[in-house]
């Protein structure tokens, strides 16, 4: 084991290399450019015995990634915001085929307006294409999630995507423990898939199928998927045990007798923890839940830890537009119904990059704090003046940073 | 009208007292400046399109500049013109809806080889088969300047960039011979030296209907010029000047770029040719459709629906 300081990008790099992927097919986007520009580095140095391929878009990235994964090859790819959304189609595709394609995608708003700056609703809006979803807090959780999701996903024979904020992580430098090849091998042996294209045992693959069919499809799919958080359990203490740091579902922070917990994911979660150590320091009862895996929604883990408090807080760094942050309304659908269900409230911060700094946090717990049951649906938190009127908040000409889209 | 020597000091000393560009009038001054790098070719291919466009008889107000996303895409933001900064790769489709809506446009659009020919490589050959009336201007510097200069759909084989350090394994398109094929009525190609024959080559597009192309060879100094020994931007621009052949006769599959310093480019006016436009193969249709239909009503019997709507009720 070797500590190196990288970049949440490179941090995805390697994980990828001590995985030993095989097919890396890839377009490229800001923020993600530096994930892909290791691994081609990786690959020419004869460091990464991989084929790498630069296709002509992200759609055709995922097709080649498709196509690599289908003859039984480990296959791998990057990307983020647009190019996400532009792979629609193939997401649906890679999880329908029981493809276990591991990507990286990176947080980043949508457009328009433009920005290249994080924010969550790219890979929210892919929740029901059926890919497992890890949302990550720091790089070495990038680097040991990378490595973790290929087992994962070889087992259950799902798609799994990690996720990352745009600069918070992927331009940010950490130290990481950079686990040894060796020991990577242990862990991760070579994919064996059940069925492959195979010329000595040959198979067709994509086939129309009737509705006496298709339904069983679907259902084994979402076996699969709770299977899945078995398996993502399993993995996690695996890997703890081997390399000396577990992982769950989801990260308590002094849940067990809190009066409020605030619930977050990514780094806005480090954020969340400075915040409620002062508070606790105070004799604050605050606690904090962060959620690690997205899809399968961890729904057992989350009433396990939060039937009982009084009062959850979520913060989200996304929205469904006409709905609520994503984590709030999937929170409260895990929670609606059951016994000593406590009063959810739900924060929309950061959209676009904009800080969440501890000062935002301490707000949403004054808030919190100072009332038994939220007020309204949704809390805008930060909004500048102008907008509450109905108005944009600004008309963006202050920008003269040079801003690569 | 001729112009004096003295004139043109005149306005230079003007432009130099009042702080005013020449181009000023049709730049977006409140987003200067801009984000292009020194030695970058995209400003020259704007200069260009602002001078034919003083030029041409077409209202200023009918033009339109649609721009994909890349360096080059940031065209769209800048100029003081009715614009439109798409997503990657759809600038032609964003502009072909625009062209088909409102035919009294003159849509441009301005985008980068990435754009263009690699996400957006499908849309541009469907345009030139369908001859929308469009103008497509490319500034091709053989690489995603954008995104930190990876190698694109016209990176030269052996070209290094960030994700072929070791030199690109794939040949690169030959833009002028694939528009051309694709089906487009003007094709032509010039570099960012080529100031005053690029100018009028936009003009002539500006004049023509249908889908015309203009490739524009452009130093990209920071992500291609640098590692592919071709210099800053002004060494590039050197080189163009040493290695350029015009030849408007050319044979289009002979012309591709290796972007190599013992290479040539060849540039030119190379396609000028007549092919009735979408909109107007479209009104035929209409025309020809409307009267089979006539001559059926003259002939046959109503319809039932005719008969039904002659009666003022519902069919
Ligand atoms: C769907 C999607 N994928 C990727 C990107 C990232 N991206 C922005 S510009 C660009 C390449 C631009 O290259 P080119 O068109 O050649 O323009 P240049 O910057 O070289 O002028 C890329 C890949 C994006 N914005 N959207
Ligand atoms: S990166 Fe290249 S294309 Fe982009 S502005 Fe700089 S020189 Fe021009
Ligand atoms: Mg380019």
């Amino acid at each position: 084991m070797a500590k190196k300081v990288l970049m949440g990008n490179h941090a995805v790099s390697y994980g990828a290399r001590l995985s030993r992927v095989e097919v890396i097919a890839a377009y490229p986007i800001t923020p993600q450019t530096q994930v892909v520009e290791e691994l081609a580095e990786m690959c020419a140095w004869g460091d990464l015995n991989a084929k790498f391929i630069k296709v002509e878009s992200e759609h055709s990235a995922m097709a080649a990634c498709i196509g690599a994964s289908a003859t039984g090859a480990r296959a791998f790819t990057a990307t983020s915001s647009q190019g996400l959304l532009l792979m629609h189609e193939m997401l649906h595709w890679a999880a329908g085929a029981r493809l276990p394609i591991v990507m990286a995608n990176i947080n980043r708003a949508l457009a328009p307006p433009w920005s290249i700056w994080s924010e969550q609703t790219d890979s929210l809006a892919q929740r029901d294409t059926g890919w497992l979803q890890f949302y990550c807090e720091s790089n070495q959780e990038v680097l040991d999630t990378t490595i973790q999701a290929f087992k994962i996903s070889e087992r259950v024979l799902l798609p799994a995507m990690i996720i990352l904020d745009a600069f918070f992580l992927s331009h940010t430098y950490e130290p990481v423990e950079v686990p040894a090849q060796e020991a990577v091998d242990e862990f991760l042996p070579p994919y064996k898939p059940p069925l492959k294209l195979d010329v000595d045992d040959p198979h067709a693959f994509g086939a129309l199928v009737g509705p006496d069919g298709y339904y069983e499809f679907r259902y084994n799919i979402q076996k699969a998927f709770e299977e899945a958080q078995r398996a993502i359990i399993e993995v996690g203490e695996e890997f703890g045990e081997r390399f000396g740091r577990a992982y769950g579902l989801v990260e308590p922070f002094y849940v067990d007798d809190a009066e409020v917990v605030l619930v977050t994911s990514s780094t806005i979660t480090s954020t969340a923890r400075a915040v409620i150590k002062e508070r606790r320091a105070r004799g604050e009862r605050v606690g904090l839940l962060k959620i690690r895996v997205f899809r399968p929604f961890p729904f057992e883990a989350v009433r396990e830890m939060l039937l009982g408090v009084p009062k959850v807080a979520v913060i989200d760094r996304n929205l469904s537009l006409g709905h609520h942050g994503i984590f709030h309304a999937e929170l409260k659908s895990a929670l609606y119904g059951q016994r000593n269900a406590p009063a959810v409230f739900g924060f929309v911060a950061g959209l676009g990059g904009r800080d969440v700094t501890p000062r935002t946090i301490h707000q949403i717990l004054d808030i919190v704090g100072s009332q038994e049951e939220p007020d309204r649906d949704v809390y805008w938190i930060g909004l500048k003046a102008k907008a509450e009127e109905g108005q944009p908040a600004g008309n963006g000409r202050k920008q003269r940073q040079r801003v690569k889209a | 009208m001729a112009v004096s020597v003295r004139q043109v000091e005149d306005e230079a000393l003007h432009v130099i007292k009042t702080d005013r560009h020449p181009e000023d009038e049709i730049l977006r001054k409140d987003r200067l400046p801009h984000i292009w790098c020194p030695g970058c070719g995209i400003g020259v291919a704007v200069t260009a399109y602002i001078e034919a466009l003083k030029r041409s008889d077409i209202p200023r107000e009918q033009h339109v500049v649609v721009s994909g996303i890349g360096c080059t895409g940031r065209v769209a933001g800048y100029v003081n013109l009715d614009s439109y900064h798409t997503t990657h790769g759809r600038a032609i489709p964003f502009a072909t809806g625009l062209a088909i809506a409102n035919p009294e446009l003159e849509v441009t659009v301005f985008s980068g080889d990435g754009d263009l020919f690699a996400i957006g490589g499908n849309h541009i050959i469907h345009a030139a088969r369908r001859n929308v009336d469009l103008n497509v201007i490319c500034v091709n510097n053989f690489n995603y300047g954008m995104t930190g200069g990876q190698f694109g759909p016209t990176t030269p084989e052996e070209a290094k960039t960030t994700t072929t350090p070791y030199g690109n394994v794939e040949d690169g398109f030959n833009l002028p011979y694939l528009a051309a094929a694709s089906g487009a009525v003007y094709v032509a190609r010039w570099t960012s030296l080529h100031f005053r024959p690029l100018r009028d080559a936009i003009l002539r597009a500006f004049q023509k209907r249908g889908l015309t192309f203009i490739e524009v060879v452009s130093p990209c100094p920071t992500s291609f010029g640098r590692p592919n020994e071709l210099g800053e931007g002004l060494d590039e621009m050197e080189w163009y000047r040493l290695s350029c052949v015009i030849d408007h006769d050319a044979d289009l599959r002979e012309i591709g770029l290796s972007m190599r310093k013992d290479s040539h480019i060849v540039v030119g006016n190379f396609v000028d040719v007549e092919r009735p436009e979408f909109l107007e193969r479209y009104e035929r249709v209409i025309q020809r459709a409307q009267g089979q239909r006539s001559a059926a009503q003259e002939v046959g019997p109503e319809s039932k629906r005719d008969q039904a709507q002659a009666q003022g009720g519902a069919a």
